[in-house]
């Protein structure tokens, strides 16, 4: 292990041993803080009661990522090749970012039902914008005398958006993607919150509600290791294809 | 043969250059040489159409053509190279983006490639390789466009002493051996020196020719070769006088 994934790992055990220390030398009652190994039980003990529940709301993740793919990419590309239209959207999306998501949710319910459906669209709500806007950033940071050389050679838009611009933006839309996927569980949880049948957003109000506090934040510690499956799986997938940048 | 009549372009209302004559005979090596701001970027994007021009006729071969962009190739003092793709993918760029026959194209490059002694790196990444064999396989690329003018921006500014030698040998095959007509346009007096067979020395704004050097000495040339240093004192004073009208 790196000298940094060492300090990472010496600085969480110094936080969940203090932690447990003061549970323990404070006697504080379970309901209101658990101790982080009571926690750690919790989420294993009952993990085939959870399970069901991560597995719906990695559903409305994922669903919320693909959907926000296949929607950010088509239109940071249109509004790359039309300034015009990069113009003409620009408030739209900040002002669809200045909306807190909390505000919507309540609504998508009515609108899209107690099922996935809502969450998912939260999901792709908070997910659309940063891979969007950074997608939008990639493409025009272009290198102009790359440009130049491009419309010399001749190049369709099509040939020069394929072996030029998208390229030369993947390292800005694994940003973007990367931000996307760490906040996409935001989105999925409020939804559940405000009304579902399943998922660990619903399980952590239910648990809640019967102060089964331990239970609570097993889901968070679930949902915190979904967050960084999916981190990673960016992480290493943005590896392989940008091979160059090194 | 490349003519260049009465060109203009204005920028609100301000010439940039206007009246602007230039006449390439094929198979030489022509340099404009300006001040820095002399609208340098502005003639370059005119004469590849990036902007269009004002007035004035561009006629390539007895034929009036709108730009160059379709009839020269490009060479800039990067190597431009994209770094996610092998050197031979380089080369083979202008190839791919006309959707020429791709098996032919290969086939051309791989003889550029082993004549600049760069076989065996066909499949290397731009970034593992020597700054040197990068602006070797530019050239290569340059070559693949096809194209009897070239276009050159300031391909020697910038580059510390050695690298400019070795690519002013480099450059200097484009005339030799693979017989290109090539136009210049820089600001830097030494380029313009080891390279040109003439030099057009230009004032600012509104770029305007002053005066026409015709050099005979033998290429390649060094840098502290007395006649080039005469020649460089009068360049320089042209400019200066250029500058200040």
């Amino acid at each position: 292990m790196n000298r940094s994934g060492l300090t990472a790992l010496g600085l969480i055990t110094f936080l969940l041993a203090g932690w447990e220390g003061a549970v323990r030398i404070w006697t504080v009652p379970v309901f209101i803080l658990p101790p982080p190994s009571l926690i750690l039980k919790t989420a294993v003990v009952q993990a085939p009661m959870i399970l069901p529940h991560a597995a719906v709301t990695g559903a409305e993740i994922v669903l919320g990522i693909v959907l926000a793919l296949a929607t950010a990419i088509p239109l940071a590309i249109a509004m790359f090749a039309r300034p015009v239209l990069e113009k003409a959207l620009s408030p739209f999306l900040v002002a669809s970012q200045a909306i807190p998501v909390f505000a919507l949710a309540p609504l998508l319910v009515i609108w899209l039902g107690y099922g996935m459906a809502s969450k998912v669209f939260m999901a792709w709500i908070i997910i659309f914008f940063p891979i969007t806007v950074s997608l939008v950033q990639g493409l025009k940071s272009c290198d102009p005398e790359y440009r130049t050389l491009f419309s010399l050679m001749g190049a369709s838009f099509l040939k020069t958006l394929t072996l030029l611009y998208w390229p030369w933006a993947l390292p800005r839309f694994f940003a973007g993607l990367r931000v996307g996927v760490s906040v996409a569980t935001i989105g999925a949880v409020i939804g559940e919150w405000v009304g579902a049948q399943q998922g660990l957003g619903f399980l952590m109000i239910q648990s809640n509600a019967r102060l089964q506090t331990p239970l609570v934040f097993a889901a968070i510690l679930w949902l915190a290791a979904m967050g960084m499956a999916l981190w990673t799986l960016v992480g290493t997938l943005e590896k392989k294809i940008i091979t160059w940048n090194t | 043969m490349l003519q260049i009549t009465d060109l203009a372009k204005y920028y609100n209302g301000q010439p940039v250059f206007s009246g602007l004559d230039l006449q390439l005979p094929a198979g030489r090596f022509q340099v404009l040489l300006g001040p820095s701001g002399c609208g340098k970027t502005s003639l370059f994007n005119t004469l590849t159409g990036v902007t269009p021009a004002d007035e004035g006729t561009i006629t390539w071969q007895g034929q009036t053509v709108p730009h160059l962009g379709s009839l020269c190739a490009y060479m800039h003092q990067k190597d431009l190279l994209l770094p996610w793709f092998s050197l031979m993918d380089n080369a083979l760029l202008p190839a791919r983006t006309r959707g020429r026959d791709m098996a032919g194209a290969r086939v051309r490059a791989e003889n550029l490639f082993s004549r600049l002694g760069l076989d065996g790196y066909e499949s290397h990444r731009p970034n593992q390789v020597s700054g040197g064999m990068r602006q070797r396989c530019a050239l290569v690329r340059t070559l693949m466009f096809d194209r009897d003018l070239i276009l050159l921006d300031e391909p020697l500014s910038a580059l510390d002493a050695i690298t400019r030698q070795r690519l002013q040998h480099l450059l200097l095959l484009l005339q030799t051996e693979f017989a290109k007509t090539i136009l210049m346009i820089t600001h830097d007096v030494d380029e313009a020196l080891l390279l040109a067979d003439d030099i057009f020395v230009s004032s600012s704004l509104p770029m305007t020719l002053i005066r026409r050097i015709q050099l005979n000495q033998p290429k390649p040339r060094a840098f502290d070769d007395p006649d080039l240093l005469h020649i460089k004192a009068d360049i320089l004073a042209h400019l200066v006088k250029g500058k200040a009208v």
